[in-house]
């Protein structure tokens, strides 16, 4: 197992380096960073001169790309070519918002679809299993913005109606959103429809799996032996079959969970989050090559990551699996 | 298809009733009383039993035509694209207006039968049922063109992968690993911002130019399996080449999993084009597309809640309905299946 660890660790590190420099050259050759500056009526060429001369900018792609990487080691990412903003700070604050919002609603879609998929699994072609089929093929198909407006569009109405505010549509928290308990409850009512939003995705794709894996369970050999020995159903389901069904779900949400950081870009833009897909748009809409760059590393090695890691858990989980 | 041929001997279903398996007589030759039974098309070739009963052997892809048109949701889910893609192709027809007709008069009004907006209209008094329409025609065309192109690329590699294996295999194989562990939107994104979308083509090949990993996934996989298969030997005996063995041999028995593929494809390009556009690094004005027309009724304050509603209405109807046709394809062409009550 360890050498196995071991083996994957060394095997991601030419996985990052080459993905870093397609994401480099592909962003690099596809665009200007002084387009804008040259834009500029106040900005004279020393200043265009000196920004490319900091950058490297008149250098071949290959030893801008070796001056970006140590830039990107030693600087953590280093400065913006706008303004000269650090970029490290910015990615910490955003990644911390969108993690909070997508553990909450991660956890939230984990929890409830085991439940759905366990159930539709053990009574299958009920109308609850049906009534579960249906809803999660209409989740697959509504995109997540288009939801996320709808709800937006209720909680509108209904405040302008009726002057009542349930929740937020825009923004982590209130101007002014006090302290602790009221804290809490001020940032549950800004997160709630992202949060809804998100998990609700989750959660379409996360129960069909569950109930696919659990039905493949039901049907082995084993569970048959372990009802014929005379357990009792419950026995069965909790002890047997649903342990064993959820080491699939389990990989597949590792596998998923890097990409999330990247992935709700739409969600965050509509609510206006300040997350990480709220500040990707914000720099590509900038057309600052350097922020866009260390957005997509830090993506990129999240998603390697947690591919390591659920190859890892599978083999905690599956004794079955032998690494030699 | 000369693949489906080696099917057909496999698969005449012996009729239950009756205790003793009869023995068939080919094309009905002279022993029997029952009708005699033409040979034609050797698709056609028809069985005589001694019981008299006729039966016809079937190909494998008329077995799963049958599969199809007996899965109920698939085949409703079929009628109600075909409608979509009529309304898509006949937008012109349809429309009560033209999709930028501005009429100062009626602007902002709720739905109503009243001079055929259905859907309402925005702030310039733009006819959102008309808008809607066109806006489809954009969407699907971009969703069908990226299915095609992708399909393409994907086929592509993924049978130069698994066909030809070593080295060739692990250098196509590791570059669409590599391409997975890139967040997908986002690279979609930049490719919009810097490349110049706008255009529904181009818009169309960005999008393609991700989507064919899980096709290339899926042909290498079973190009792998088939590579073995005693068919693929014999053709490689009698001295065919590598091209005629893929492009004859091996890719009509990859053609099952590649239709799903596509027709899935089709579903995910439609959503992620909405959100391209939504965003407004998809389809640039004049062209329409839903993911725009719902960015616009967002624009316009969320008060009008119709412009929201009735474009994305549409694209679930749409994703909706491939995505039932794409699970029904995929019961259907599995050749393990065999409960067909026929």
């Amino acid at each position: 197992m360890l050498t196995y660890i071991v083996r994957r660790l060394l095997y991601s590190i030419p996985v990052l380096i080459a993905a870093s420099f397609i994401i480099f050259t592909f962003v690099s050759i596809s665009s200007d960073p002084l387009a804008f500056l040259r834009m500029q009526p106040g900005v004279s060429f020393d200043t265009i001169d000196l920004i490319a001369e900091r950058k490297h900018l008149n250098d071949p792609i290959p030893v801008r790309y070796v001056h970006w990487v140590k830039e990107a080691v030693t600087d953590q990412f280093g400065t913006t070519t706008l303004g000269n903003r650090p970029i490290w700070p910015d990615l910490t604050r955003v990644m911390k918002n969108t993690a909070q919002l997508i553990i909450a609603a991660e956890l939230i879609a984990i929890f409830l679809a085991i439940l759905i998929g366990v159930y539709s699994a053990v009574r299958q072609y009920s109308a609850f299993d049906y009534s579960a089929t249906t809803f999660s093929f209409l989740g697959l198909a509504t995109p997540n913005f288009w939801l996320a407006l709808m709800l937006q569009v209720l909680v509108v109405n209904i405040l302008e109606k009726y002057n009542i505010r349930l929740f937020y549509v825009s923004g982590l928290s209130s101007v002014d959103p006090g302290e602790g308990f009221r804290f809490v409850l001020d940032r549950a009512q800004h997160l709630a429809l992202p949060v809804f939003v998100l998990a609700t995705a989750s959660i379409a794709s996360y129960s069909r799996f569950m109930r696919a894996s659990m039905l493949e369970v039901i049907n082995s050999d084993y569970v048959r032996t372990a009802r014929a020995k005379g357990l009792n159903e419950r026995k069965v389901i909790m002890r047997h079959a649903f342990r064993n069904a959820l080491i699939p779900l389990v990989t597949l949400i590792a596998l998923g969970f890097g990409g999330l950081f990247g992935g709700a870009i739409v969600t965050e833009t509509v609510f206006s989050l300040d997350g990480m897909g709220f500040y990707f748009i914000q720099a590509i809409g900038e057309g600052d090559p350097y922020p866009v760059m260390a957005w997509l590393m830090i993506t990129a090695t999240l998603i390697i990551v947690f591919n390591l890691i659920a190859d890892i858990v599978y083999g905690i989980l599956d004794p079955r699996v032998r690494y030699d | 298809m000369t693949e489906s041929k080696q099917f057909e001997e496999q698969q005449p279903q012996r009729p239950s009733a009756g205790g003793m398996a009869p023995t068939p007589t080919y094309g009905g030759v002279a022993q029997h009383s029952g009708p005699i039974a033409d040979i034609g098309e050797p698709t056609e070739l028809a069985l005589t039993w001694e019981t008299g009963v006729d039966l016809k052997t079937r190909s494998q892809w008329q077995y799963a035509l049958r599969r199809f048109l007996r899965h109920r949701l698939a085949m409703g889910s079929l009628v109600v694209l075909l409608g979509i893609l009529a309304v898509a192709v006949f937008a012109e027809q349809i429309a009560p207006y033209a999709f930028d007709d501005i009429d100062l008069e009626n602007i902002n009004s709720p739905p109503t039968t009243q001079g055929n907006h259905f859907f309402g209209t925005d702030m310039l008094g733009r006819d959102y049922f008309s808008r809607v329409v066109f806006g489809l025609r954009t969407s699907v065309w971009v969703a069908l063109v990226v299915a095609l192109l992708s399909t393409a690329i994907g086929t592509a590699i993924g049978a130069i992968s698994g066909y030809f294996g070593g080295w060739v295999d692990n250098l196509l194989m590791r570059f669409t690993d590599l391409i997975l562990t890139l967040p997908g939107l986002a690279i979609l994104l930049v490719a919009a911002v810097y490349f110049g979308a706008g255009d529904p083509l181009r818009v169309a090949i960005i999008l393609a130019l991700l989507f064919w990993t899980g096709i290339a996934r899926v042909v290498r996989g079973v190009f792998l399996s088939l590579r073995e298969k005693e068919y693929v030997e014999a053709a490689k005996a009698s001295g065919s080449g590598d091209t005629r063995i893929i492009l004859r041999h091996m890719l009509p028995n990859t053609m099952g999993p590649v239709i799903v593929n596509a027709t899935l494809v089709v579903a995910a390009a439609i959503l992620t084009e909405a959100g391209l556009s939504f965003l407004g690094f998809g389809i640039q004005p004049p062209n329409p597309a839903l993911g725009k027309l719902i960015a616009d009724g967002q624009s316009e304050g969320l008060k009008l809640w119709w412009l929201v509603t009735f474009p994305g209405l549409v694209i679930v109807a749409i994703a909706l309905a491939i995505n039932f046709i794409g699970d029904g394809l995929r019961d259907a062409l599995d050749p393990t299946q065999r409960r067909i009550r026929a």
